[in-house]
């Protein structure tokens, strides 16, 4: 038989324990989270950690608890804390990255050396980070007495401790504002497919466009999930864990474009140079485009990163700082500190979703483009 | 995780491969309390040469890498003879109420130890009536500290209760005082706030609170919530970025006039910082809680399953020995929970507390384990920083209930 030949057979023997490993102790492992998310284990101190526990199955309490529920404020601030991190976060280092990338493409004298300094930040941990910046943005010292060493007042601004927020909403907006936002892409996607002359996604889009936004106006602003209206905004104190992160990662980032830059042949540049182009307009409109899949490599990176980013902040602000917590802070602090290990399973359930939300795509169209290639 | 989990790991292949006549002692003491914690060793092993002693310490500040090396052994089925807790309800709420924890009232009566310790002690490490660990030390929470010259030159007194404090705050801000108050991070925020509701509802009040006869919808509770409000509005504005030695360390340089804290700042001041007691330092119980003991404790208990049971026994006797208790206290800078212990052994510091213990009513502290579970106290963390940020008195209040209700405090 063709399927079994000696060398099927010895592939199968080959990546079979490892094919059994990750699929009890990555997949398996998840879907035992996610069914203990499901449950009520912890919710009663008494049973949290007795010899032979009484789980109940409760369905989705849990997450209707973390994203309604009177006590769960702090995940929901997290939530949102999370959601700008990670924007400034890439914004940050694609930023930097690519500033640096561009000045080291240009040959500047000792360039390996520059590279080096420029991506050490990488090879420390995430701890190591946060202890040192964690002196260096002290409220008394660090930053703060930069501006002395030029003869000005020392600054106050509480790079870690600060509670003030700005862009503050409302979460019982949210649903409001997530189907506006959505109803805004829609629209701009249907304009776009009217554009190309695609009639049926244009009839789709534009459909689903109109539901969502008669939802939001008619239904939307009377959905209360919470009793009082609870604000919620970007925590200054976020800046500083923002800067060592953008700090840490965006060498690599720099890394990444540098390679990218040198891929780009001298022909190209020659011949956008012969056809008139300056400099500004070779890299609009030859090399940022060029340049493009590698920002979206990096974002992938960056916001799984980002996303469950948790040892940085425990070294920065300390796990109990609401200004600056994240998920993943919460749902340790749930689960080993508090005993309530459904409801800890069921934050790191949502952590798991939104790198999902990441990932998976990333994934897919790269496993559509080897096919493409084979 | 990943090295706890190896900690852990190697943790269990020591003491499965253990020997009889061995006894493993798992606590979160090591640099400054290293010390105090092997002159308790030292009498054990006078007493039972034969027992191989394995100090499993596993370090980190108030034992939090400890607790969840422990909680890994506990439910791998691996527990050490006996561990470190806080004394009281952070022991009671977490394995007692899971059964996982042998009952020590035997001990208690045959070692003469319910006669030694206070009765308000007795009743903050039992349980339906039964009593599950030997305090070792005692710490005291609610002392407010401050700098004697620095008072003097500012003209004012420490104040007595937790009004008139605030009428302090506001002469001192009007003297160019920022921040008369100094606190840090979260858990010292709880700590300040245990004090507050302490010194408003009184000592009766705040047990009532904790054993569900008051709930904290309490008009007295959001009342004291609004003190506390005031309170804090004295206070720095970058406390959550401070350790509490950093705190400390704002009333001898005199950039903040008071801060509350537990008795271990004694020994930040005299050891580390050089300075004398009542002059480089001073203190008082912390506004409205004279006579009032707010006490904390380490503790150690006996595991279901323990491998050396009767070598844990005979290491709970020490601990709760005369001798033990006289050899570990000096060396940590706390207390005996003893009342009969010697005095002479002490600082100034630990001397005027000794005497207070012995005379005054004592109640547990929230922060530091003795009247909750862990599971409220952590969760508790995030109703103060939002109280903080808010304000809103009714909503903390109406928070805290729900967690005291979800952890099986009040009804």
């Amino acid at each position: 038989m063709k399927g079994l030949s000696k060398d099927r057979l010895w592939s199968i023997a080959v990546l079979a324990p490892s094919i059994i490993l990750i699929a009890v102790f990555v997949y398996g492992f998840i879907a035992r989270s996610v069914y203990v998310s499901m449950t009520d284990w912890g919710n009663d101190p008494a049973q949290a950690l007795a010899l032979d526990p009484i789980i109940r199955w409760v369905g989705l309490a849990n997450y209707q608890e973390l994203f309604s529920g009177f006590l769960q404020g702090r995940f929901r601030q997290e939530m949102i804390s999370t959601i700008f991190f990670t924007i400034f976060f890439i914004l940050g280092c694609l930023g930097l990255g690519l500033g640096l990338a561009l000045i080291l493409d240009r040959n500047p004298k000792g360039e390996g050396l520059w590279r080096t300094i420029f991506l050490f930040p990488m090879s420390l941990s995430f701890i190591v980070t946060g202890t040192i910046w964690r002196w260096m943005l002290q409220p008394q010292g660090g930053l703060n007495q930069a501006p002395t060493l030029f003869g000005a007042q020392p600054g106050t601004f509480g790079w870690l401790s600060s509670s003030d927020a700005i862009l503050k909403f409302d979460w019982n907006k949210l649903p409001l504002l997530t189907a506006s936002v959505v109803g805004v892409v829609l629209i701009v996607m249907a304009v776009r497919a009217a554009r190309s002359g695609d009639r049926t996604r244009t009839l789709v889009a534009a459909v689903c466009a109109a539901i969502l936004i008669v939802w939001a106006l008619l239904i939307g602003p009377n959905v209360k999930m919470l009793p009082a209206p609870e604000l919620h905004g970007f925590n200054l104190a976020l800046i500083g864990i923002i800067i060592a992160a953008v700090w840490q990662m965006s060498g690599y980032t720099m890394a990444l474009y540098l390679a990218g830059l040198r891929g780009i042949p001298e022909e190209l540049r020659e011949a956008a140079k012969v056809d008139g182009a300056n400099d500004l307009g070779l890299y609009r409109h030859v090399i940022f485009p060029l340049l493009a899949p590698i920002s979206l490599s990096a974002m992938i990176v960056l916001g799984h990163i980002s996303l469950k980013i948790f040892d940085l902040v425990y070294a920065m602000a300390g796990p109990d700082n609401l200004a600056t917590s994240v998920p993943a802070l919460n749902m340790y602090l749930t689960s080993f500190r508090q005993n309530q290990f459904s409801l800890g399973a069921a934050i790191g359930t949502i952590l798991l979703i939104l790198v999902a939300f990441v990932i998976v795509p990333y994934l897919a169209s790269q496993f559509r483009q080897e096919d493409g290639h084979a | 995780m990943k090295k706890v989990l190896l900690i852990a790991a190697a943790l269990a292949v020591t003491t499965s491969a253990s020997a009889a006549g061995k006894l493993e002692i798992f606590s979160w003491w090591s640099g400054d309390e290293g010390p105090a914690l092997e002159a308790l060793i030292k009498i054990y092993k006078a007493k039972y040469p034969s027992v191989t002693v394995d100090n499993a310490t596993v370090s980190g500040g108030a034992g939090t890498n400890a607790k969840a090396v422990l909680k890994t052994r506990m439910l791998g089925g691996t527990p050490p003879d006996s561990f470190q807790a806080h004394a009281g309800q952070e022991l009671i709420g977490t394995w007692v109420v899971a059964g996982r924890m042998e009952d020590l009232s035997g001990l208690f009566k045959s070692e003469g130890f319910d006669k030694v310790f206070p009765k308000d002690l007795i009743r903050l490490i039992s349980q339906g009536g039964k009593i599950w660990s030997v305090p070792v030390n005692v710490h005291r929470s609610n002392v407010m500290w401050y700098n004697p010259a620095k008072l003097k030159a500012w003209g004012v007194t420490a104040p007595k209760t937790w009004p008139e404090f605030i009428k302090t705050c506001s002469t001192l801000k009007a003297k160019g005082v920022a921040a008369p108050l100094v606190v840090g991070e979260n858990w010292t925020q709880q700590h300040l706030w245990e004090s507050v509701m302490i010194g408003t509802l009184g000592a009766q009040g705040w047990e009532n609170l904790w054993s569900g006869k008051m709930k904290f919808t309490d008009p007295r509770v959001v009342g004291a919530f609004t003190t506390f409000g005031k309170v804090m509005d004295c206070a720095n504005k970058d406390a959550s970025g401070l350790s509490w030695q950093q705190a400390s360390d704002r009333i001898i340089d005199g950039t903040s006039a008071f801060n509350v804290m537990g008795d271990w700042a004694a020994g930040y001041f005299t050891t580390t910082k050089k300075l004398a007691p009542n002059t480089g330092f001073g203190w008082a119980p912390a506004p409205g809680t004279t006579k009032t003991f707010v006490m904390l404790a380490d503790s150690f208990g006996l595991p279901k399953g323990a491998k050396d049971r009767t070598e844990a026994l005979n290491w709970l006797k020490v601990l709760g020995s005369k001798a033990g208790q006289d050899a570990f206290n000096p060396l940590k800078g706390s207390i005996a929970a003893r009342t009969d212990s010697d005095l002479s052994k002490y600082n100034t510091y630990s001397q005027s507390a000794a005497r207070d213990w012995k005379s005054n009513k004592i109640v547990g502290s929230l922060v530091h384990g003795a009247v909750a579970p862990e599971s409220f106290t952590s969760a508790f963390g995030a109703v103060i920083d939002q109280f903080v940020a808010s304000k809103n008195s009714a909503a903390a209040a109406a928070a805290a209930q729900q967690l005291a209700v979800r952890a099986g405090i009040s009804k």
